[in-house]
């Protein structure tokens, strides 16, 4: 009966609880800072953002942002600013998701959502203009027919932090980084560095090493 | 042979059969046969390919969607998930395996470095892998998590669904459009056993 061992692990498993993901129907919950796809604020009286100042897209490692700037109209300007950015496109063929551009942003117009599950069927669908990107009338962003946006996902979008935010060092603990949503209030502030020491794993990570 | 296949509207096989109340059920059955059982080819040329395991595994489950096993061989699949980016002198081994894959195919571009060359704009990597072979669903992201290459597959399985692919090489034109005409070399020689003559 020695090769009954060998299932051992097998039959222990059948009473254990599954872990998959059935995914269409749901996901994961998505870390704080996932880098999903942008979205271009705007300001609570329903102005943009951006400023056309091409920060975004001089900073861009994989040059996938097209941006140009214009001169506000004066009788109804789009921007509180002295320019606007009138073409905004994102090629998501080529976008990275590193987060440089939100670093770039002056003003912190463009920021990412959570949302990384979509996929294209040709190349134009994926270079997203301005249609697609800015926020609509309530801070929440438009859902194109090709994304898989679930109930509550389209929160906490303007959120944002530098990478190089010093929320990891103690004097910076439960003050809040995060920008303000227009529609959504502020989040929550992140974890400090104390509440990744209590986390329950340290302990044995800290026996493995 | 010929005769009785034209007759039934059969001659290019399941391809062209006639529209009717009939063979319009044995289109469903055939797609939904091909939707359920599509099996990828393992084409995992670099970080996009750690994702592409990560959805085979337990917590995404491939196996849900009937395509647990990544062939190895490009004879038995008819998905090829480009995983990764491809460099130029990759590029005639992927058109290689994907003309070894039996029709019909079906063409995933996994990340944006397959997809575009990403941030990889230089001579070595192939600027999107369209150039090459024909491209149904381009996966976002660097590199598309599980979620992101499950949405893509069943955005494959919804064009297998609808039927627009059926057809794809004759009437869509769609893909890359590249055929290459071979001239006959000479006959090869065959070498005998045993030397001699």
């Amino acid at each position: 009966m020695g090769y009954l061992n060998g299932f051992k692990v097998t039959f222990a498993r059948l009473f254990e609880d599954r872990v998959t993901t059935e995914f269409p129907a749901e996901k994961r919950p998505k870390p704080v800072r996932f880098h999903g796809r942008h979205v271009l604020n705007r300001h609570e009286d329903g102005m943009e953002k951006c400023i056309g100042c091409e920060l975004c897209a001089g900073v861009c490692p994989a040059k996938c942002i097209h941006v140009r700037g214009a001169d506000n109209p004066l009788d109804d300007p789009v921007s509180p600013g002295e320019r606007y950015g009138f073409v905004y496109e994102i090629n998501y063929l080529r976008c990275i998701h590193c987060d440089m551009c939100v670093e770039a942003c002056p003003t912190e117009a463009i920021t990412e959502s959570k949302i990384l599950e979509f996929s294209f069927t040709n190349r134009d669908d994926a270079i997203y203009t301005k249609q697609e990107l800015v926020v609509d009338d309530e801070g929440r962003p438009r859902h194109q027919p090709w994304e898989l946006w679930m109930e509550g996902e389209d929160e906490h979008l303007s959120g944002w932090m530098r990478a190089t935010a010093p929320s990891g060092a103690a004097a910076f603990e439960g003050r809040v980084g995060w920008s303000g949503d227009l529609g959504h209030g502020v989040r929550p502030p992140e974890e400090g560095q104390t509440a990744a020491d209590e986390f329950e794993g340290a302990e044995e990570t800290e026996a493995a090493t | 042979m010929s005769d009785w296949r034209s007759k039934v509207g059969m001659a290019d096989g399941l391809e062209s059969l006639n529209h009717n109340f009939l063979t319009s059920n044995i289109e469903e059955l055939v797609k939904w046969a091909r939707r359920r059982s599509l099996m990828p080819a393992t084409f995992g040329l670099a970080c996009c390919a750690i994702e592409m395991m990560a959805t085979g595994a337990a917590h995404y489950d491939l196996a849900r969607f009937g395509m647990e096993t990544f062939r190895a061989s490009p004879r038995q699949a008819d998905l090829m998930i480009v995983a990764g980016r491809v460099s130029q002198k990759m590029a005639p081994v992927l058109r290689t395996i994907y003309d070894q894959m039996m029709e019909p195919k079906w063409v995933i571009s996994m990340g944006v470095c397959a997809s575009s060359g990403g941030m990889f704009n230089n001579y070595a990597i192939v600027q999107g892998v369209d150039q090459v072979v024909p491209v149904d669903v381009y996966a976002p992201g660097c590199p598309p998590g599980p979620e992101t290459l499950l949405h893509a597959i069943l955005t494959v399985h919804e064009l297998i669904r609808t039927g627009e692919l059926t057809r794809r090489r004759d009437s869509a034109g769609g893909g890359a459009g590249i055929h290459l005409e071979i001239e006959a070399g000479p006959t090869p020689v065959a070498v005998r056993p045993g030397g001699g003559r």
